[in-house]
């Protein structure tokens, strides 16, 4: 069916204007339904629609231009030449370039590369220096340097004073380790002359030429120590027995001293910082045979007081007299005490009566100790140097050190541990030498002997990092030391060989004492016995000659058991 | 005279062990002497020279005080040493 609707207008009209106007709409076609055509179409249901849920995605191609490329090859060809010279003529070529070598600069020129030339040459042909070298052996191997234990001078320390005194007591600062307090004073009996000065200094390591700070005491300091906990404060013990504490933003008077009538009857030899949560409580130690406990806020009197009477009754007279102390800050409540008469007395801060206070002792040196330390890695080991011997004790065992140094020709007058390795001490002679002792390397000697000065070394004590260490001397020279590496590096196994050590010391000693105790009681049961059978058969008649036979034969059977004894220590030791 | 030294100097370096050949280039590129044919002389000129500049140029661009003193190019074969002389500098 065509639906058309015709336009007309007149020839004439063509080209006129156009004339717009409004009109209501007009239906030109009405197409209605055919329900006749509804009869092709059937309804359907249900009606299956898919849908899918998902990103719409089209696909394109694209093509770009082609990028020719060509292989080729470049000919190189002489070029550089000057404009008026024709490369190909050898002649002129020839001519330019003897030319050239005439010039001067190209004379001077080579003569420098050829020289630096030649030596590369050389160094190829020397060693290939490319080559992976080393790659196959252990790194480690690498790092454990051979290098010889060495120890050297950093600085010295004169006392500035015209009479000498010795440098009894060193303390470093508690943070940087950059200033060291050294305690002078004369220990020798009524030897002061009497002009001689009193005064103690606090020295910076940088400058040796004038200490830093002074300490004026009313007598001269035996002992000074920094507190760990405010690096202001110093506490010292002096020659007439009185403590007296220093704060150094204060001066160079000590701001309390404790009473005379309350201090020490002897020199303070030694004074520690205890661990408190006030950070004020020390404890003193003299040879009138006292340990004072003090609070440093309140020095007219001593908070405790100890006498170290082995007789447990507190008995003045008796007492021993004491040259070091011991404190280990993980151990608050124990200390121990090195006396004068050669024994280490273990003590209790804790017990209930004095009595108890003191625990046991730990008998061996022949003279008095002039230094008692822990170990810091194994604190059941402690150190003792004293008359020719340094020994290292186990806490365990009271009759003797499970290990000690031989007699040495000069006395020992103090010794410390390393803090960064445990089988590392320090040992000072009367001779001036420092004995550096690594018990891991070597037993019987020194690793490393230094002849520090000619006169006595008093005193020693190592910096918080291990590395370096000050010693002080009877003359008043300190000297500050260095030690190498290797002595100040923990090496790897290190602890647990330590441990091993001391624990096969420790398990040998206690074995040779369960013998001796065997022997004692054999030697007491004999003799009871003996002394019974003696009783029985000659009851009146003994002639001094019976009894001279019997004191003799009881001498070789005591001598026959001590030989006996010995031996065995030595197969023992050479088990070891 | 330093010419003949210059003759012993050249001598003496192509005497040491493992030393193929020696070639003097000057600073427009030319060869100026050397011990091997001429072929691989223009061939080792040309390109040695180019590197050459190029390693000067990228030792004065990170510090403009420094300059190159010596050049090493190892190969699997062999290695090329290359001294390069002082630059000349116009003080116009």
């Amino acid at each position: 069916m065509e639906i058309v609707y015709v336009y007309t207008k007149k020839h004439s009209e063509f080209g006129r204007q156009c004339n717009f106007s409004d009109r209501p709409a007009e239906l030109h076609v009405d197409i209605l339904p055919d329900i006749s055509l509804a009869a092709n179409f059937t309804v359907r249901d249900p009606c299956n629609v898919t849908i899918q849920c998902a990103e719409e995605m089209s696909e394109h191609e694209v093509n770009t231009e082609r990028f020719e490329s060509e292989s080729r090859g470049i000919n190189h060809v002489e070029g550089g030449w000057p404009k008026d010279l024709n490369p190909e003529d050898m002649e002129a070529t020839i001519r330019y370039r003897k030319k050239v070598e005439k010039d001067e600069h190209y004379q001077n020129t080579i003569m420098q590369i050829a020289g630096l030339m030649e030596h590369c040459c050389k160094q190829n042909n020397a060693t290939d220096i490319y080559r992976e070298f080393f790659e196959d052996e252990d790194e480690e191997v690498l790092e454990e340097s051979e290098e010889q234990p060495s120890a050297k001078t950093i600085n010295v320390f004169r006392d500035p004073n015209e009479v000498k005194r010795t440098a009894t007591s060193l303390s470093w600062h508690p943070e940087g380790n950059h200033k060291l307090a050294v305690a002078y004073s004369s220990l020798e009996f009524q030897r002061a002359p009497n002009d001689m000065s009193f005064d103690s200094y606090i020295w910076d390591i940088e400058n040796p030429n004038k200490p830093e700070m002074t300490l004026r005491p009313v007598s001269p300091l035996v002992c000074l120590e920094y507190n760990p906990k405010d690096s202001h404060i110093l506490v010292g013990g002096s020659y007439n027995g009185q403590i007296a504490y220093w704060d150094t933003r204060k001066g160079s008077q000590p701001v309390e001293m404790s009473t005379i009538e309350h201090s020490h009857r002897d020199p303070v030899y030694k004074v520690i910082w205890l661990q408190s949560k006030t950070g004020t409580d020390i404890f003193s130690a003299s040879t009138d045979g006292q340990v004072l406990w003090w609070d440093i806020r309140k020095m007219s009197e001593p908070t405790e007081r100890l006498v170290l009477d082995p007789s447990k009754k507190g008995n003045l007279d008796n007492a021993l007299g004491v040259v070091s102390l011991e404190f280990e800050t993980t151990m608050p409540t124990k200390f121990m005490v090195g006396t004068e008469q050669g024994l280490v007395v273990s003590c209790n801060r804790k017990a209930k009566t004095p009595a108890e206070k003191i625990v046991c002792t730990y008998s061996g040196h022949h003279g008095p100790i002039y230094a008692l330390q822990r170990n810091p890695f194994f604190p059941k080991n402690f150190l003792t140097v004293a008359d020719w011997t340094a020994r290292i004790w186990s806490e365990d065992i009271k009759e003797s050190s499970i290990m000690w140094t031989k007699y040495h020709m000069a006395h020992l007058l103090d010794g410390c541990w390393s803090p960064v390795r445990p089988s590392v001490f320090f040992t000072l002679k009367m001779d001036g030498t420092l004995d550096v002792w690594d018990i891991l390397f070597k037993q019987n000697d020194p690793t490393l002997s230094l002849k520090v000065c000619d006169e006595a070394m008093c005193s020693i004590r190592v910096q918080d990092n291990g590395r370096f260490l000050g010693c002080g001397s009877q003359l008043g020279t300190t000297t500050l030391l260095e030690i190498s590496a290797g002595l100040c590096t923990l090496q790897k196994n290190e602890k647990a060989m330590v441990s091993e050590m001391f624990e096969r010391e420790t398990k040998r000693e206690k074995i040779l004492e369960a013998r001796h105790r065997e022997m004692r009681l054999k030697e007491r049961s004999r003799s009871e016995q003996s002394r019974e059978d003696e009783g029985k058969e000659t009851d009146g008649e003994e002639s001094a000659e019976e009894l001279v036979a019997c004191a003799e034969r009881e001498f070789f059977e005591i001598m026959e058991a001590e030989k006996k004894k010995e031996r065995n220590e030595e197969k023992q030791r050479d088990k070891v | 005279m330093l010419q003949a030294e210059v003759e012993e100097t050249i001598k003496r370096i192509q005497s040491q062990k493992g030393v193929q050949g020696i070639i003097i280039v000057n600073a427009e590129g030319i060869p100026i002497k050397s011990t091997l044919d001429n072929s691989s002389t223009v061939q080792y000129a040309g390109n040695v020279h180019q590197l050459l500049m190029k390693a000067r140029g990228v030792v004065r661009d990170i510090d403009p005080q420094n300059d190159l003193t010596f050049l090493r190019v190892r190969s699997k074969k062999n290695e090329i040493m290359i001294a390069p002389g002082k630059e000349i500098t116009d003080l116009d």
